[in-house]
């Protein structure tokens, strides 16, 4: 069938006006900033050029906020993923409490992470938390977990475990769901029937396409850490748990570097692009395994 | 004399009964066919003889071997599946090359890496190699073998599936439905490969299907399926021709039997659209009392030539044209019920509403008692007895 061009103009404008106007204007607005020296509120602004990105290359702040940033990446997926397909295993084979398992590990995901970091604030409190409790229980010596600069980051990336496992399960045991079982009595046919040869001959090279779905996801989200940072810790102490949201955060709302700022949040996009751009490049070919 | 003897066995999925208390003996070397329509339990036995599930009750044996006391990897058997159930993450050579491996190592030898620390590792993978290639090439594939399932046609994962059956020479074949994902064109062909394949290696095939053609042309005995119990065992010409019960009359032939109430008499005489067509021997008495009973007799069994036989005329109602033959319905004329012939393309002037006159031999006759059973019938006694 043939539609009039000037249809087709009109069927695309609704999303293409939503896009231009959501995405495409504010990214390039900050684009722009990110060339001005511009402080928020006032009046006028010089344009510097490259200056801001120069300053951000030498920014020590910056640099460690980057570091950060991508420990807890690392720490975060890789937990995350980890657990999630540990605990989709367990619940797979057994499946009499799957749906309850599901909602119980989901619920970190669903709920609002603000609300739950408070929660985590009480369990990790120096002197009236939990988790220092337990450990003296068991003799171990209690540590204040968010105001240690040694483990702070490592805290904040254990909360961050806890919210991302659930989601990391879910999309695991759909990934388990679609892996026919036919293919697995052929390998009981063949051979294949010890648990260890199922998982290694069978099950985890057919769930790569989950598990880089899994992977991109959770680092996508890792890169966006913000909630806790802010409710708990505020980047200190000393700098340590410094995140780039964070940072964007604090410099432009803090001290209202605006242009600085921007600049930042050009960064902060480039990488969330290189991310997905990894993540669709390798779903989009079609033999995955 | 590897021969396989299934006794009483029961599988029950929940509160439904699935096997019905099933025995059934398949002959060394023998292709034997489980037909029926789908849910009859015709793949859930098959899963049971593989060991992909355990049955609630009754035995299998493989000669003297108990099979339910061994793990599917040890019972010599190997199965193809409908969707082929190829490892998609492996090229087509790995994938036949795995049950060897699977066998040939042990655990410590099959770790990624001994290949390249131990001869005797990297010695076991060349043979496996080299028996893989070989049935590759006796499947015609053999230029297949590096490239991965999702590269290949239909046709080309199956015989991948059958190499990888092949590789280890098992002593039973069991294929589930293999051709049911396959085109028309296909499915003939790989028909014809799949029994001659029978015919080379000389080891027992058990094939699940639920197309009568290809239980028909492939098996040299079929297995007729209903509900969790086997109708009737027998060649496809017995099935055919010799149909145990109504079910099995039903079920087996293209277009389906014709089947005409009839009356049996106290006698044992089989009465038709109002005249005695035989008897019936072995009738259990009835008290002269005349029972229902079902006349059967096959849309391709008629003639135009006037016979002693069944007469059967009325206006026609509907004409399917194949090519070879015209399928033509006729509406009984006394009765008013419908009847299905298959007559010779050239017959001459054949509308809608015109009449049609066919006669049906006698001896091509099958009755069915009350019960559905097939009866021993004798056409037409009274010539019978004029003869004599």
């Amino acid at each position: 069938m043939r539609v009039h061009p000037l249809n087709t103009l009109m069927l695309i404008s609704p999303a293409a006006v939503l896009l231009v106007v959501m995405l495409l204007l504010p990214v390039i607005t900050v684009a722009v900033m990110s060339l001005t020296d511009w402080q928020f509120g006032a009046a006028t602004l010089n344009w510097i050029g490259l200056a801001n990105y120069v300053e951000l290359w030498g920014d020590p702040v910056f640099r460690k906020s980057l570091g950060n940033t991508f420990l807890y990446l690392v720490l975060v997926t890789g937990g995350a993923v980890s657990i999630g397909l540990g605990a989709a295993l367990l619940i797979e084979s057994d499946s009499q409490l799957r749906g309850f398992y599901r909602t119980a590990f989901f619920m970190p995901v669903a709920s609002t992470l603000i609300a739950m970091a408070v929660v985590w604030q009480f369990l990790l409190h120096p002197s009236a938390g939990m988790v220092n409790h337990l450990l003296e229980l068991i003799g171990l010596t209690p540590r204040d977990w968010l105001n240690d600069r040694h483990v702070a980051l490592y805290s904040l990336a254990v909360i961050g475990i806890w919210q991302m496992s659930g989601l990391a399960l879910v999309l695991f045991l759909a990934g388990l769901k679609s892996i026919p079982q036919d293919v697995r009595d052929a390998g009981a046919l063949d051979g294949i029937s010890h648990p260890w040869e199922r998982f290694r001959r069978i099950t985890w090279p057919l769930l790569g396409p989950t598990t880089l779905f899994v992977v991109t996801v959770c680092a996508i989200r890792a890169l966006q850490v913000f909630d806790t940072v802010h409710v708990l810790t505020r980047g200190g102490p000393n700098k340590s748990t410094e995140v780039l949201l964070h940072t964007i955060y604090a410099e432009g709302f803090s001290f209202f570097r605006m242009g600085y700022a921007s600049a930042m949040t050009v960064v902060f996009i480039a990488g969330i692009f290189f991310l997905t751009q990894v993540q669709h490049t390798t779903m989009e070919r079609k033999t995955h395994y | 004399m590897p021969e396989i003897k299934i006794k009483g066995l029961v599988k029950q999925f929940g509160a439904t009964q699935v096997l019905k208390g099933l025995d059934l003996e398949v002959r060394d070397g023998e292709f034997l066919t489980l037909l029926g329509s789908s849910g009859c339990g015709k793949s859930t036995l098959l899963r049971l003889i593989a060991g992909l599930d355990q049955p609630d009750a009754g035995t299998i044996h493989l000669d003297d071997r108990d099979l339910l006391q061994l793990s599917p990897s040890q019972r010599n058997c190997a199965m193809v599946f409908q969707s082929y159930a190829l490892y998609p993450h492996m090229t087509v050579g790995q994938n036949i090359c795995t049950p060897l491996l699977m066998r040939g190592l042990n655990f410590w030898q099959r770790l990624p890496a001994m290949r390249w620390l131990f001869p005797v590792v990297r010695r076991k993978h060349a043979e496996a190699e080299i028996s893989a290639r070989k049935v590759a090439q006796s499947l015609g594939i053999a230029d297949l073998l590096d490239r991965k399932p999702a590269q290949l046609s239909g046709g080309q994962r199956q015989r991948v599936a059958l190499a990888r059956a092949m590789v280890r020479h098992p002593a039973v074949f069991l294929f589930d439905e293999p051709l049911s994902n396959l085109d028309a064109n296909l499915r003939q062909t790989l028909r014809a490969e799949i029994r001659q394949l029978h015919d080379q290696l000389g080891v027992t095939f058990i094939y699940v299907t639920h197309d009568q053609h290809e239980a028909m042309s492939m098996s040299d005995r079929v297995a007729v399926m209903r509900e969790g119990r086997i109708l009737q065992l027998g060649t496809p010409d017995e099935i055919y021709n010799h149909p145990a019960n109504v079910e099995v009359a039903r079920f087996v032939g293209a277009p389906r039997i014709n089947l005409l109430p009839g009356e049996i008499r106290g006698n044992g005489s089989v009465w038709m659209l109002g005249r005695q067509i035989g008897h019936v021997e072995g009738m259990p008495d009835v008290n002269g009392e005349p029972v229902a009973c079902q006349v059967g007799f096959r849309p391709q069994t008629n003639t135009q030539a006037h016979v002693d036989g069944l007469a059967i005329h009325g206006p026609v109602s509907a004409v399917e044209y194949t090519g070879a033959e015209l399928i033509a319905t006729v509406k009984l004329a006394t009765s008013g019920q419908s009847c299905v012939f298959c007559l010779h393309s050239s017959h001459p002037n054949l509308r809608i509403g015109e009449p049609l006159r066919a006669w049906v031999p006698l001896d091509q006759i099958h009755i069915f008692g009350a019960d559905g059973q097939r009866l021993a019938f004798c056409p037409h006694p009274v010539l019978l007895n004029a003869a004599a």
